[in-house]
């Protein structure tokens, strides 16, 4: 079955999100990172979109499920590298991801992972 | 309908030097052949190149529906001629004169051909006024369209002109807006913004709204939304100079201004995306 | 307003809603849409094609380059013969949702596009047409 890889990069996951998602991918995905989050003790996700050209509604829930089964599970999320035309096209379509952290790129993102871990 | 005869036809044909003659010589009465903007040789191909296409194309199509397949060697180039004239500036009335021109030459030998058959005078004549009305209006029609092209593309080259991304600092990026927003304006400026944001490695943008004497609705909600999509994309926005009836529209609006920044000023703006950004400010002493 | 080219994609399947959107980009790109209105028009094309799929049972995308005057645009009819929609004034209030969705479905996409109409009768199917400008 076709999957998304999930690298792990120390107490950090990484997605890399490069083809355009059937409905399927999306959800398995979401099962991999919850089943890899709790296997791994991992401490945070990065999700980089930067690839996608488009990020509907089913998409975006799915953003949001899994920032929210993250901190659930002890793990922040950082949607990283959203294009331009898509963060409008969000915006217009009414969904605003409050409670997901963003940033600009992968580099960024870590950054702001490890910022939060030094906080606590 | 009604078509061109073969003896008209042929008509043309064999008195296409003394037509294009004549035709000159209208063309030159009014002016439009000796504008320096057209070359003397480039107009003389002109007419030589319409008249051959009207020839071909009476031979085999309807006089009265230039929009059949007949017709369409004469459309394409008449399109070309209207949108090259478009493009050098001219007006429609010239570009239409060109062909309207030609009635009178044209008239004038079916007058001589059919002397003694009137009503079969009568019935060319028809066909050839038809004919010469229906491709002059596709001139002018073709004529506006280059020319709403024309004006589309130089909104749009205003439009880019009228919105300056400024660097401020390492990371800070802002957009000094200047004059009354429509909503098409505020698009434009925002996207262009964001991509800035994005090519720039940009953590913090400031929209500057001093200069901007009101915004309606519709501006207003842009301007949130941009907010929206800017912090989406992981980056900071922070909107400085909001006016009192500024501030009196969005509070009306019930506009949520929750999780935005807004400063006084410019400079306070700044101040804070330093601060942010991890720079410390302070006199030399 | 005279047609151009015209064409039809199946929307039967989830593989088939990836299919619309990639037909509805490359169209959306050879119409001269920019890059923003070009990902509106795919987003909204995605909604659709997933709710055709969802609750139509399956149906298909028919489009259409259309032109106006100097202006070039894309239409697409998303059309299926499922069980249709009781209350379409309803369907259209933001919030409203039949099934898991977030409820911004109809109302969000509307937002997208600049021209968009929804007939339906129950037992009948269901037929949105959308429509975005250069």
């Amino acid at each position: 079955m076709e999957r998304i890889p999930i690298l792990r990069m120390g107490e950090f996951l990484l997605v890399t999100i490069q083809v355009d998602m059937h409905d399927q991918l999306a959800l398995t995905l979401q099962d991999d990172l919850a089943e890899r989050i709790s296997r791994t003790s991992a401490r945070g996700v990065l999700i980089d979109i930067s690839a996608l050209d488009m990020v509907d509604s089913f998409i975006g829930r799915m953003i949001n499920t899994i920032s929210g089964l993250s901190k659930v599970m002890d793990a922040e999320t950082v949607v990283v590298g959203m294009q331009p035309a898509v963060a409008i096209t969000l915006v217009e379509l009414g969904l605003y991801l409050p409670g997901v952290s963003t940033a600009l790129n992968v580099e960024r993102g870590m950054e702001r992972l490890r910022e939060r871990l030094d906080a606590q | 309908m009604s078509t061109l005869s073969q003896r008209t036809i042929d008509a043309i044909r064999s008195n296409e030097s003394q037509l294009l003659a004549s035709w000159s010589v209208n063309l030159e009465a009014s002016g439009a052949s000796r504008d320096t903007r057209i070359g003397h040789s480039e107009f003389e191909g002109q007419t030589r190149e319409f008249l051959r296409l009207l020839v071909a194309g009476s031979a085999t199509g309807d006089t009265g529906s230039v929009a059949s397949n007949e017709w369409s060697e004469t459309r394409a180039f008449l399109e070309k001629l209207s949108r090259s004239r478009a493009l050098q500036g001219f007006d429609s009335a010239h570009t239409a004169h060109f062909i309207f021109s030609l009635k009178r030459p044209l008239f004038d030998l079916l007058q001589k051909e059919y002397a003694t058959d009137p009503a079969e005078l009568a019935n060319q004549l028809w066909a050839i006024s038809e004919m010469l009305d229906t491709l002059g209006m596709h001139t002018i029609r073709t004529f506006q369209k280059s020319r709403e092209e024309v004006i589309a593309r130089q909104q749009e080259e205003l439009l880019e002109l009228s919105t300056p991304v400024v660097k401020l600092w390492d990371g800070v990026l802002a957009l000094p807006m200047i004059g009354t927003l429509d909503s098409q304006r505020t698009q434009v400026v925002m996207e262009s913004l964001l991509q800035r944001i994005v090519d720039t490695g940009s953590e913090i943008a400031i929209i500057d709204i001093t200069g901007v004497p009101t915004v309606d609705t519709l501006v207003a909600q842009h301007l949130l939304k941009t907010v929206t999509a800017i912090r989406l994309m992981g980056a900071d926005a922070i909107i400085s100079g909001v006016r009192p009836q500024i501030a009196q529209t969005i509070v009306h609006l019930g506009l949520d201004l929750q999780g935005i920044v807004t400063k006084a000023n410019l400079a306070d703006a700044l101040a804070l995306a330093l601060k942010r950004s991890g720079y410390q400010v302070g006199k030399a002493s | 307003m005279r047609p151009e080219r015209t064409g039809s994609q199946p929307v039967r399947s989830e593989q088939d809603v990836v299919l619309a959107r990639q037909v509805a980009r490359k169209l959306a790109v050879e119409c001269g849409l920019r890059l923003v209105d070009q990902t509106k028009l795919v987003t909204a094309a995605s909604e659709l094609a997933r709710n055709t799929v969802i609750y139509g049972g399956g149906g298909d995308m028919d489009w259409e380059v259309v032109e106006e005057g100097s202006r070039k645009g894309l239409r697409l009819v998303f059309r299926d013969e499922g069980p249709g929609i009781a209350d379409v004034k309803l369907a259209m209030t933001d919030g409203w949702t039949s099934g898991n969705g977030l409820g911004l479905g109809l109302t969000g996409t509307r937002r997208l596009v600049d021209e968009f109409s929804l007939e339906s009768a129950p037992g009948v199917g269901t037929r949105v047409t959308i429509c975005k400008w250069n």
